[in-house]
């Protein structure tokens, strides 16, 4: 702050001259501006179809955009009122539910281990490893899934082998099994990348702590408790307002590259929902309603979260 | 205290077992599709090939450097991948570097404006609109253009740039520089581990990216290798469900009894880069995003 107000006394005090000072700083920020209002903004705007009869063919896109028959909150009505609604939620709530409850603590717990593992050659192995499947697109890893579950794969031959199993299982194929598969393959492939951030955060924590607990003769198990995961508070409830706004993102791609026509029922989430009806049948203003019910109430959820985080726990994003 | 220590080597014994097995689940999906990849189609048919080749052969390999689609794809992607990572590194670096100075004309504005798109969007189906109505449809700009800014990665080379040392600058500016010399001789150099992350972020995401030319591209020599991979998948996954004719008529040009090796060899082709990379990247991006993490 003090220095802020250095420069500004010797930068010349009117706004014009500051703004002619930096013009070069503006011009930089120029591509940057740009390109966030035609691609995130720009949608924003198109936003206006969900209300309207949007008829794709004759005249340019603008004459049809603006000439569209306002209809009000006729697509809103018309996905509350089917059926679908009811199946596409439901299918969205479990999948993130279920991914929340697994993909969540993992991270944590992992970090939690790889802190107790000595320093050395094994502990950084199994961390970069364990960062490799981030890394990797979804359409990689559900070809590994799907290697994985195969009636022939390795998972079915280990069930069998260990007698759990009489014949393979089809895992795939299988509706309310596949909110779990996408659930724990989405923990398979993000656990080790979201455990650097709780890393960093014990990390942090001041070696003074832990010496005092030992000298009180306090176990491992017992510093770990009683110091690092304290320690990781306010990571895991900035991390949790996160994912918990993030709810209606039940994904798109797990779903859609992981999906056959025996799972459709349960693999259809709302983003899959817009994309089908608003680009594949081409009802746009429908997937563009559809979309932005999703949008609206995603963006309530991260405002609602956030403000009771900072009430109860004086954390939060912004 | 005995007790103590005998508790403390159940939790280690505890703790090994617990990493050996997260070792286990992440690296072995990887190390049977390389198998798979490298063991001969017809015996892969029979089952049972898990830890190691049967019948080694690098046949699938042979056949997808062959693969006129597979190969247009692996060149989109890398096309995409060298012209679309730099050029957004540059454009994200260009913003973070005015919204780290504190004394920006309307600074917090500015950031709401990038910042409030992080948490509301138009969603796919305007966001399309948008592309058709820009003429990129059907293009390669598709696959550069809307990817070139990124909020969540300019917050961290922000952040990065305003744990820079302020004397610096401002012994610079008395010496006359002026802000672009300041940018371009100053700051940039000392950022260069985070642009590295920044980039490497980028580079993959391009790497990985199907969508945009699954969903907006209709022409084929604008396929990225993650597309053709979709349709390689799409059409084992049906395998199960359709007519054996109708499966032989959709991989036509595959062989049916090879397509799934050839699944295997694409998926490594497509992997084998990033396995490559990313370890030696690895110290940055972490350094990177902790220091991300810490501040936002």
């Amino acid at each position: 702050m003090q220095k802020a107000s250095a420069i500004k006394a010797t930068g010349g005090s009117s706004l014009f001259s500051r703004l002619r000072e930096q013009k070069w700083l503006f011009l930089l920020m120029l591509p940057a501006f740009i390109a966030t209002l035609l691609f995130s903004y720009g949608p924003m705007f198109g936003l206006y179809m969900a209300f309207t009869n949007y008829q794709p063919g004759g005249g340019t896109f603008f004459e049809q955009f603006f000439h569209a028959e306002f209809v009000g909150f006729k697509w809103f009505e018309y996905f509350f009122t089917t059926g679908d609604f009811y199946r596409v939620m439901r299918n969205t709530l479990a999948t993130s539910l279920l991914t929340l409850f697994f993909g969540f603590p993992a991270p944590i717990l992992l970090a939690l281990m790889l802190n107790e593992a000595r320093q050395g050659f094994f502990k950084r192995f199994v961390q970069t490893v364990s960062y490799l499947p981030h890394f990797i697109s979804w359409v990689i890893a559900a070809n590994i899934v799907i290697t994985l579950l195969a009636s022939d794969g390795m998972l079915n031959n280990l069930l069998v082998l260990l007698g759990i199993v009489k014949e393979p299982v089809a895992f795939l194929q299988n509706g309310p099994l596949f909110w779990w598969i996408i659930a724990l393959s989405n923990m398979w492939k993000e656990m080790g990348f979201s455990a650097i951030m709780y890393l960093a955060a014990i990390s942090a924590i001041n070696p003074e702590l832990y010496e005092a607990a030992k000298v009180d003769g306090a176990s491992r198990f017992r510093q770990m408790w009683h110091i690092t995961l304290p320690a990781l508070r306010p990571t895991i409830v900035i991390l949790g307002i996160l994912a918990v706004g993030g709810i209606l993102n039940a994904g798109f791609e797990q779903q859609y590259l992981l999906q056959n026509n025996t799972v459709l029922e349960y693999s259809e989430v709302i983003d899959i929902y817009a994309y089908k009806y608003g680009l594949q049948n081409s009802m746009f203003s429908y997937g563009a309603a559809v979309g932005m019910f999703k949008s609206v109430v995603a963006f309530i959820l991260v405002v609602i979260v956030n403000r009771i985080s900072r009430k109860v726990n004086d954390q939060a994003l912004f | 205290m005995l007790l103590n220590r005998f508790g403390d080597h159940i939790f280690k014994l505890f703790v090994y077992l617990f990493l050996i097995i997260i070792l286990l689940v992440t690296f072995l999906p990887f190390w049977n599709i390389l198998v798979l990849s490298l063991n001969s189609a017809e015996d892969t048919v029979r089952g049972g090939v898990y830890f190691w080749p049967r019948a080694l052969t690098f046949d699938s390999y042979n056949q997808i450097f062959k693969d006129s689609e597979i190969l247009s794809g692996l060149w989109v992607t890398v096309k995409r991948t060298i012209i679309g990572a730099p050029l957004s590194v540059m454009v994200i670096t260009m913003l973070a570097y005015p919204l780290s100075r504190r004394n920006l004309v309307g600074r917090k504005g500015w950031n709401l404006y990038f910042v409030f798109t992080m948490y509301f969007g138009g969603g796919l189906i305007p966001y399309y609109m948008v592309l058709k109505a820009l003429h990129m449809i059907d293009t390669f700009s598709v696959f550069i253009l809307p990817s070139l800014m990124n909020v969540f990665y300019m917050i961290i080379v922000r952040t990065f740039m305003e744990g820079l040392p302020n004397e610096i600058e401002e012994s610079a500016k008395v010496d006359g520089a002026s802000d672009l010399t300041i940018f371009f001789r100053i700051v940039l150099p000392l950022t260069t581990p985070v642009l590295a992350t920044v980039g490497l972020f980028q580079a993959i995401g391009h790497w990985n990216s199907w969508f945009d030319s699954y969903a907006f591209t209709y022409r084929s020599d604008l396929k990225t290798l993650q597309a053709v991979l979709v349709k390689i998948l799409s059409q084992f996954q049906t395998g199960g469900m359709i007519s054996q004719t109708q499966m032989l008529a959709n991989s036509a040009k595959r062989n049916a009894v090879s397509s799934d090796t050839i699944r295997m060899a694409a998926t490594m082709v497509a992997t084998l880069p990033i396995v490559l990379v990313y370890p030696f990247l690895q110290k940055y991006f972490v350094k990177g995003m902790t220091l991300g993490a810490v501040k936002s």
